[in-house]
């Protein structure tokens, strides 16, 4: 029964200013596939919207001086996807942002709700952990950079500060024959919440792979960064031993629940599965590029 | 008589609503507005099982912009001791599901609603209604609610003399069945269980009531029948049919649950109270929380053959949920499940189980393809046993013309076995499967249904046709109702203008169900256009000065009978139409029968699958199906009912579940978690229309609605048996399942 604000700024400054002026009553709308859809659920009654769409940094996509990508927080998947290079350099990142729902949600939804969203089965965020994404925040004491798997915290939880807003993902520049992949298990093909994500980033001397990020998605109350897989991978020929071994660390990794959407053994165990099937997407990808 | 030419009936014209549907134009139950409207809201209960010790309303009334609240009070009490049936339904149960009454039977179930000027009030007020609440142990499911020590639901329902949640039973018996195992060479005998799945129509209940300070009542929302909404708000408002005038919205989807209203009557008491406009619309949670589904059910059938694959004993035990109220769909079960065959020695059995879950609605052949799921499982398993071809096996004990059901009907002319000669001829039977894939095939029936049906078929002035039916058009009646009106007229489709009739413009008419709707509504309509045509025959010949008898239809125009009728040129619809009011006046006639000869509808499945043994996911990958339609009137929307009813099945089998927490309540009320088939999860569905006409219909036409849900769970599930060598018992057969179970196999075989 209460009247909603909205404010659509045009700097960051402002958007900041408004954001944390309103102490909490106030939400940022990026996409907004997820906010009007809790907002319509009752689930959150914000006094004040603040649309980041119209701050220019939040809707670029730059090359990096060093060479990588930096990929503004309200960044549509459709909009990235017409990217001319983005995808052939981190097609497992793209695949990733353009599972979530359909074309008419990719033409919204953005990686930064994904992550600020709070979901442990947010399907881009696998791929950007993977890929070593770091993720830019300002707010009211200024700018800081974290890690991508530093922000959620829990199930609808993030490690932001009271008025900081997610301003960009910075992702590295990358080195010849690397490659990423991501996979997602729902029951049906598509329209679905993940059960289980897995992304995989690697970087092959030959049939060697020389460095890996294994990231798995829907197994805990946040996207992990499973470091344990990746040393299994790295230095070797991507043999089944070695994949066996990944797989294990995993499976291993999880710390799910038993839910309306999977099991705990079920989960446990198509963690292992997805770890195998990305990582020879990835490979693949890689010793072609 | 008119010539048949076959120029429309057979053709697949374009749907006379479709631009409307296209275009976001029809006008659904959710899109009528009034000046002066206002919004309801329900207030649902928040237990599974509660005595509502007493109701507070006064706070929620003093709200500014409440308008009205209304209880079960202000709903018409009906005694649970007489029953008051209205079609599938009983008043003693509808009055109690609209608003719950002495007890809160399930989670979501109506306990007060609100009516004020925004429907944020509403919410906001059904907030401040205070009831008093004895929460009682509850049973959510079969096994639970028949138990010794079940917390029962209804204490004045007895089963074997003591309280019960058994509220019915059915049985139906055809020879000696202990002889007939006594004869059998292999007997196969296994236990089954499906899950309860909702009808996921589109569009959420909604409806706009008005009654005037003198009771007059305008209803419009959307539903299987307006004149069943007529007649339910009558009996629960205590408002006389006749000042009720029920209008039919565009329906989005309803597939059986639409044949019973829950906002109506209580609409009806806001206005009432109000004396305001009211407006309800559910939310997807409401939907999946207090209407449908169908049953959920337990299956033991066991079933008997000869070496050489004659069936000769074959019986059935059915539990099937009804919801908080008695009423599960026993008789499709246990009248559908054996219907196919010609077995001399049957037993089919059928309890009504009541629990602590909404009360079930119709849902496509309610209840047939539960029964045809057991059935089907173990005739494939029979065939298996005895090393026969399943089809073979199905086409050796097909029912035909002269089989006695043992549900009661002798057959007539029927296409039960061309529906399996054709699944067996067709290539799609021989096609090489790879790794991991398997094949399943499966048959049903559905009875259909006749009943009363009303039409008006008027010619304009400018001679076109305007055709009047009384039933909301669910799956392309209007373009089929035009193409036989075209045919029997002999002028162009688009000529034949379709509309459905309120209550106030058209006689009565029973619900869009039981596959009813183009069998009754072109028997009428075939009857009006007759009574025109022989109209227009009297008209040419007073201008002729020629007798009536001398005077053909054929093609458009009146003719001369022959020669000796006399040389006249043509007199076409429109010549005769303009010419109406110097030969006699308005030309139109309308029909009203309870009709009659519905005979059953039977279809043959066969589908491919695919597994991913990894992760458990069974895809289907090709589906065929062979049905028995009669006449297709209008092949597109027949292959549409059946290709709806595979994809229905193919989510009831697969994914479909009712998620019930540990407090009683459904975990995943929204088609995120309840997981109905999206279009990329299933293949082009293939189609082969069989066509024995129905002889006691003037276009020989079947019910086709139905009968395309009752294969598809078996056809699955021996599919899913044929990849992997692994039998499965319950439903649905979900990644998690079947991974446990492939895992499970594989331990056992290391
Ligand atoms: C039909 C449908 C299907 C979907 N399918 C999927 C799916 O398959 N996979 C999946 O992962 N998700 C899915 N989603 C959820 C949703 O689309 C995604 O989480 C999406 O990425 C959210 O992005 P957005 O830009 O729309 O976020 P918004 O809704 O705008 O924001 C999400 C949350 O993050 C906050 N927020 C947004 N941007 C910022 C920022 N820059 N700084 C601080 N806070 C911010 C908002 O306040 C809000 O709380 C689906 C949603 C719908 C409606």
């Amino acid at each position: 029964m209460t009247d909603i604000q909205y404010v659509a700024p045009s700097t960051l400054d402002e958007a900041v200013g408004a954001y944390a002026a309103a102490k909490g009553a106030a939400r940022i709308l990026a996409g907004g596939t997820d906010l009007l859809v809790q907002m319509r659920a009752g689930m959150v009654k914000p006094g004040l919207i603040v649309d980041i769409k119209k701050v220019a940094e939040l809707s670029a996509i730059e090359k990096t001086p060093e060479g990588g990508f930096r990929i503004g927080a309200a960044v549509s998947g459709a909009v990235l996807e017409e990217h001319p290079t983005f995808g052939k350099v981190w097609p497992g990142v793209l695949e990733g942002l353009n599972l979530i729902g359909s074309t008419q949600v990719q033409g919204r939804a953005s990686a930064g709700g994904n992550l600020c969203n709070g979901s442990p089965a947010a399907d881009s965020i696998p791929g950007l952990v993977a890929a070593g994404a770091i993720a830019t925040v300002q707010g009211p004491n200024g700018r800081r950079n974290i890690p991508v798997e530093q922000v959620p915290t829990g199930p609808g939880k993030t490690s932001l500060a009271p008025g900081e807003i997610l301003v960009s993902f910075t992702l590295p520049p990358r080195p010849a024959h690397s490659s990423d992949a991501y996979l997602r298990m729902i029951p049906r093909t598509e329209m679905d919440i993940a059960v289980v994500g897995c992304a995989v980033s690697l970087t092959m001397d030959g049939d060697t792979c020389t460095a890996a990020r294994v990231s798995l998605g829907a197994v805990a109350p946040t996207v992990l960064l499973v470091e344990d897989a990746a040393k299994a991978l790295v230095l070797t020929k991507l043999d089944d031993a070695s994949l066996d071994k990944a797989a294990a660390a995993c499976s291993a990794a999880c710390n799910p629940i038993d839910d309306k959407r999977g099991t705990i053994a079920y989960r446990t165990k198509v963690a292992g599965v997805l770890l195998k099937r990305t990582t020879a997407i990835a490979a693949e990808r890689a010793k072609g590029g | 008589m008119s010539e048949i030419s076959n120029k429309w009936i057979g053709t697949s014209t374009i749907r006379p609503d479709g631009a409307d549907k296209v275009t976001g134009k029809a006008a659904y139950a959710a899109d009528t507005n009034m000046p002066g409207m206002i919004w309801g809201k329900v207030l649902r209960s928040p237990h599974p099982h509660a005595i509502i010790r007493s109701i507070d309303t006064s706070k929620a009334e003093a709200l500014p912009g409440v308008k009205a609240v209304v209880t079960a009070k202000d709903i018409v009490d009906f005694s649970v001791h007489t029953p008051v049936p209205l079609g599938i339904q009983d008043m003693r149960w509808m009055c109690r599901n609209v608003m719950a009454r002495e007890k809160a039977l399930f989670h979501g179930h109506p306990v007060a609603a609100v009516a004020a000027t925004s429907g944020a009030i509403a919410e906001e007020a059904c907030k401040l209604i205070e009831v008093d609440y004895e929460v009682l142990p509850w049973a959510i499911e079969i096994d639970d609610a028949i138990a010794d020590d079940a917390p029962i639901l209804h204490d004045f329902i007895e089963f074997e003399g003591k309280p019960s949640n058994i509220a019915g039973t059915l049985e139906h018996t055809l020879g000696d069945i202990d002889a007939g195992f006594d004869e059998a060479d292999v007997i196969v005998e296994r236990s089954f269980d499906t899950k309860p799945v909702h009808q996921g129509y589109i569009e959420p209940h909604a409806c706009l009531v008005n009654v005037t300070p003198d009771d007059k009542m305008t209803v419009w929302s959307s539903s299987q029948g307006q004149f069943m909404v007529r007649a339910m708000t009558a009996f629960l408002t205590g408002i006389p049919q006749s000042d009720i005038r029920a209008i039919p919205a565009e329906i989005g989807g309803g597939f059986g649950g639409k044949t019973i209203i829950y906002l109506e009557p209580v609409a009806a008491m806001l206005s009432k109270k109000s004396g305001r406009p009211v407006k309800m619309v559910m939310s997807r949670e409401e939907v999946m929380r207090a209407t449908g589904p169908t049953s959920g059910a337990k299956s033991m059938v066991k079933i008997g053959a000869k070496k050489d694959g004659t069936i000769v004993a074959a019986q059935a035990v059915h539990y099937l949920q009804a919801g908080a109220f008695p009423g599960a769909p026993i008789r499709g079960a246990c009248g559908c499940c054996f219907a196919p065959y010609d077995i001399p020695n049957v037993h089919s059995f059928g309890y009504d189980v009541v629990s602590n879950r909404s009360k079930v609605a119709a849902y496509r052949a309610p209840g047939s393809p539960i029964g045809a799921y057991a059935v089907e499982s173990v005739l494939d398993e029979v065939a298996e046993e005895i090393g026969i071809d399943p089809l073979e096996l199905r086409l050796k004990n097909a029912a035909k013309q002269g089989t006695k059901a043992a549900h009661g009907p002798v057959y007539p002319v029927m296409g039960y076995a061309e529906t399996v000669k054709a699944a067996l001829a067709h290539e799609h039977y021989k096609a090489p499967l790879g790794k991991f894939q398997g094949r399943g095939v499966a048959s049903g029936y559905w009875f259909n249904a006749g009943g009363e049906s009303s039409a008006q078929v008027n010619i304009t002035e400018d001679g076109n046709v305007v055709v009047t039916t009384g039933h909301p058009d669910i799956g392309g009646s209007r373009a089929s109702i035009a193409n036989i009106t075209a045919e029997l007229l002999g002028i162009d489709y688009r000529r034949v203008s379709v509309l459905i009739g309120d209550t106030a413009t058209i006689g009565y008419s029973n619900l869009t169900g039981g596959s009813r709707v183009l069998f009754a509504s072109a028997m009428v309509v075939t009857q009006s256009t007759e009574q025109v045509i022989e109209r227009l025959r009297g008209l040419a010949a007073k201008i002729w000065g020629i007798e009536a008898e001398a005077v053909t239809w054929s093609d458009g125009a009146a003719r001369p009978a022959g020669e000796n009728a006399g040389k006249f040129e043509p007199l076409t619809l429109k010549e005769l139409a303009a010419r109406s009011n110097e030969t006699g006046g308005p030309i139109g006639a309308g029909v009203q029968l309870n009709t009659a000869g519905a005979e059953g509808g039977f279809a043959t499945h066969v589908c491919d699958v695919e597994v991913d043994v990894d992760l458990g996911i069974v895809r289907v990958i090709r589906y065929t199906s062979f049905q028995d339609v009669g006449k297709a009137v209008h092949p597109a929307y027949v292959e549409g009912q059946m290709q709806g009813g595979a994809v229905q099945g193919i989510g009831w089998a697969l994914n479909e579940e009712y998620i019930y927490n540990k407090d009683g309540k459904v975990d995943n009320p929204g088609f995120l978690d309840y997981r109905m088939p999206v279009c990329s999860d299933v293949p082009m569905l293939d189609n082969v229309i069989i066509e024995v006409p129905n002889p006691k219909h003037p276009q020989g036409v079947r019910g086709v609605g139905e009968v395309p849900l009752v294969p598809p769970l078996a056809a699955i599930r021996n599919a899913v048996y044929n990849a992997l060598g692994i039998r499965f018992y319950s439903l649905p057969m979900s990644p998690p399942k079947v991974l446990e179970k492939l895992d499970a196999t594989k331990m056992a075989a290391e």
